[in-house]
């Protein structure tokens, strides 16, 4: 049946070094139910590391979780993926991983860590999750829809680390499925300031529980899969972005 | 002074658009954020820029730009320097620095 889902697709955990540590499994999730939200996807930053342990605790809430990840560019632009699976998020990060040269620095960068369901730590990844892949836009979104996900333009308005503060504008040729807009800017504002040839979806980028679900695409669609978010992104069989 | 005087004067090679050299260059502005380049630069100005996306070319010649100077010997992408080509604009290359390559530039256009 085909419905109203509530979805925030651009969620960090304690994994991302600029997220706060607050961003346990159980507590993102227990704070996704409260802003009622039906979709979540968990998008640190060049790594899947923790959507193993978000996975476990979303199952326990009944809450649709979508594993991500938020991609870093060569040219240093932000490419959120979605997966249905778990493995197509990991095989991603095992290319990413081949891709990703340097390592943290956690006074400068903060800590990266790896959590269980409980939020108990199970370690530290020592890759420099915030710097940027040798993989190109147009690789990055290849290498996604070659993992049947979703490629994103994460939060194309602001000026730092967007496909447009990076590039300029949208090349016509990059495949995405989405532009993505942060909470800084409204939809209509969006459509005014871009007029977008693709579907535009707003989500949090929640670095702290607060920020959870404080801007939320709704979808009209069966469940929280990538082929329906793909065919509400493509106005197919009924499906539908509700502004 | 023209673009080829600077392409000879500091070592420049021209990947593509060598019937565009005898272009005045009235300055030049070093970026890799694009749009930067299209609020900040200024037509007839050379670009420094380490970013070998295609869309520099497109954001050149909406500039109006004399040309794009890739430092630390980068690659172009592949559609990049075909864009190039087919739009007939000078894509250079340096071994230097944007660093390096601005300061050479700055006094070959300003300092004297």
């Amino acid at each position: 049946m085909l419905r109203e889902l509530k979805a925030d697709f651009h969620i960090h955990t304690c994994l991302s070094p600029c997220a706060e540590l607050e961003m346990s499994p159980l507590a993102i999730i227990q704070q996704a139910k409260i802003k009622e939200l039906d979709i979540i996807a968990i998008c640190d930053h060049n790594s899947a590391e923790n959507i193993p342990a978000l996975k476990q605790a979303a199952d326990e809430y009944k809450i649709c979780l979508l594993p991500g990840m938020e991609v870093t560019s060569i040219e240093e632009v932000h490419i959120l993926a979605l997966f249905d699976e778990i493995e197509s998020a990991l095989q991603l990060q095992e290319i990413i991983y081949a891709n990703l040269p340097g390592e943290n620095d956690e006074d400068t960068f903060g800590m990266q860590v790896i959590v269980n369901v409980h939020g108990e730590v199970l370690g530290f990844n020592k890759k420099l999750l915030i710097g940027a892949s040798n993989l190109t836009v147009d690789e990055t979104v290849g290498t996604i829809h070659s993992l049947n996900g979703l490629a994103i333009a994460a939060h194309i308005d602001r000026d730092s680390f967007s496909l447009i503060s990076q590039l300029g504008f949208v090349p016509e040729e990059l495949e995405l499925d989405a532009l993505e807009i942060s909470p800084l800017t409204s939809y209509n504002n969006a459509l005014e300031k871009y007029n977008p040839r693709l579907p535009l979806t707003r989500s949090s980028d929640a670095h702290n529980l607060k920020d959870i679900g404080k801007t939320y695409t709704t979808l009209y669609i069966e469940k929280g899969t990538v082929a329906e978010i793909k065919n509400a992104f493509l106005q197919k069989e009924g499906r539908k972005i509700i502004h | 002074m023209k673009l080829k005087n600077i392409i000879n004067e500091l070592n420049i090679k021209a990947l593509s658009g060598q019937d565009q050299l005898d272009a005045e260059v009235k300055g030049a502005y070093t970026s890799d954020l694009l749009s930067d380049v299209i609020a900040n630069s200024k037509a007839d100005d050379l670009w420094i820029t380490m970013q070998k996306h295609q869309n520099i070319i497109a954001v050149a010649k909406l500039k109006d730009l004399a040309g794009i100077i890739l430092v630390n010997d980068r690659e172009p992408d592949q559609e990049t320097i075909k864009k190039a080509k087919d739009e007939s604009f000078p894509l250079l290359a340096t071994k230097l620095s944007a660093f390096e390559i601005s300061g050479k530039l700055y006094t070959l256009l300003k300092g004297k």
